[in-house]
């Protein structure tokens, strides 16, 4: 990505004319760069998900689901929520239709975890602003915590704790349309414009103020309160992570900002992982199909799996 | 003709409510259109993945956003 920082570079110190080590400059610089490289990777990412996504339906999905077992169904339930839609508002009719299927309750739940934990466009950003390593420590933890915590679920029998009327419900059948190669582009692309004009505004956001971090704020600023010495920070990011959602996106780069100033890699990625899989406006809807105790069990499974992760790469990695 | 938006009421079922109601007026439609919000009865119609749109009780389309001109068509055919 070197041609973009020399874009960024050229446009601020050359043509803005402004000097390298002031403030202003680098957050400019900074923010340009970033911009370029995040929004190239997102519609990239996101048209060849989309694609995949024509593929990978939830009907299929269920289909397949239907009757697995523990442990290759966790795993390929884990994989399975990677590339399909999700917004938390398909949440509930997707936990009905895989009830309905009799895809067992642990298996549906190690969908339901990496659904929203490991999306296309967070792993545009992480990739973008992160870099490989930590997208793949990402993702590759995401898939652990799915699959362990739809296993462990599936182990505590908690049948009873869904809502009586999800197990009441018959649905019609809906016919799947063969889609053709152009059908499947067109879809790629109304979607790649779709998510990206209404993630953008966030994410650029975000990224002006990592910016501004990343001028402003002194190097090793918190590197004391959020380093990886402070074994308090985990849990702490992970709480104030569960009620952010609607501007995930948008926090990934405060998050790369804030890494640079001190915040520890595992302490970055639990809060990440607590703000893209754990969303107050998720809760309040599974609320309808999932009685209060299995919605508990379930915040706590995946607030204690981000905590362990964080600690976990703060020890192995600093 | 009966027309069914189904969704939660996120910003994709607001955005499909809309476009539904312009293919109506491009067509000169006079359909009633109305919003479904219970979980029980999206869920009864087999959609997995909202917004949804159901014509006379048909679902035509699930899971996605369609534009104003494939509705039409939708509506036409």
């Amino acid at each position: 990505m070197g041609i973009l920082e020399d874009i960024a570079g050229g446009v601020v110190f050359n043509i803005l004319n402004m000097a390298r080590g002031e403030p202003l400059a680098e957050a400019l610089n900074f923010f340009i760069a970033d911009t370029i490289k995040v929004f190239l990777l997102l519609v990239v990412m996101i048209f060849l998900v989309s694609i995949i996504r024509t593929f990978v339906t939830p009907p299929k999905v269920k289909k397949l689901l239907g009757g697995s077992k523990e442990g290759f169904g966790n795993l390929v339930a884990a994989l399975l929520g990677v590339p399909t839609p999700f917004c938390s508002c398909s949440a509930v009719p997707l936990f009905i239709g895989f009830m309905e299927a009799g895809v067992p309750l642990g298996v549906t739940f190690s969908f339901l975890i990496s659904c929203p934990l490991i999306n296309e466009v967070a792993l545009a950003m992480l990739f973008g602003l992160f870099g490989w390593k930590v997208a793949a420590l990402y993702i590759g933890s995401g898939l652990v915590i799915a699959v362990a915590g739809g296993i462990l679920i599936g182990r505590l029998d908690l049948e009873d704790e869904v809502e009586d009327f999800v197990k009441k419900i018959r649905s019609k059948k809906i016919e799947e349309k063969k889609l053709n190669w152009n059908q499947r582009l067109k879809f790629a692309r109304l979607q790649t414009i779709n998510i990206v004009t209404n993630v953008g505004p966030y994410i650029v956001l975000g990224i002006a103020l990592g910016a501004f971090i990343h001028g402003f704020v002194p190097i090793g600023f918190l590197a004391d309160i959020a380093g990886p010495n402070n074994p308090l920070a985990v849990p702490v990011a992970v709480i104030i992570g569960i009620p952010l959602y609607s501007n995930a996106a948008g926090t990934i780069p405060i998050v790369q900002a804030l890494m640079d100033k001190g915040m520890a890699i595992g302490t970055a990625l639990a809060f990440m992982m607590s703000i893209t899989g754990l969303s107050l406006p998720e809760m309040i809807i599974l609320r309808k199909v999932l009685k209060p105790k299995l919605l508990a069990i379930f915040v706590l499974i995946l607030a204690v799996s981000f905590i362990a992760v964080g600690l976990l790469f703060n020890a192995l990695l600093a | 003709m009966k027309i069914e938006v189904l969704g939660s009421g996120c910003a994709n079922c607001k955005k499909l409510e809309e476009n539904t109601r312009t293919a109506c007026k491009e067509l000169g439609l006079t359909a009633k259109i109305i919003k479904v919000q219970d979980f029980k009865k999206i869920a009864s119609y087999g959609v997995m993945a909202t917004p949804a749109l159901v014509v006379d009780g048909e679902v035509k389309i699930y899971g996605r956003v369609p534009d104003v001109k494939e509705i039409k068509e939708l509506l036409k055919g």
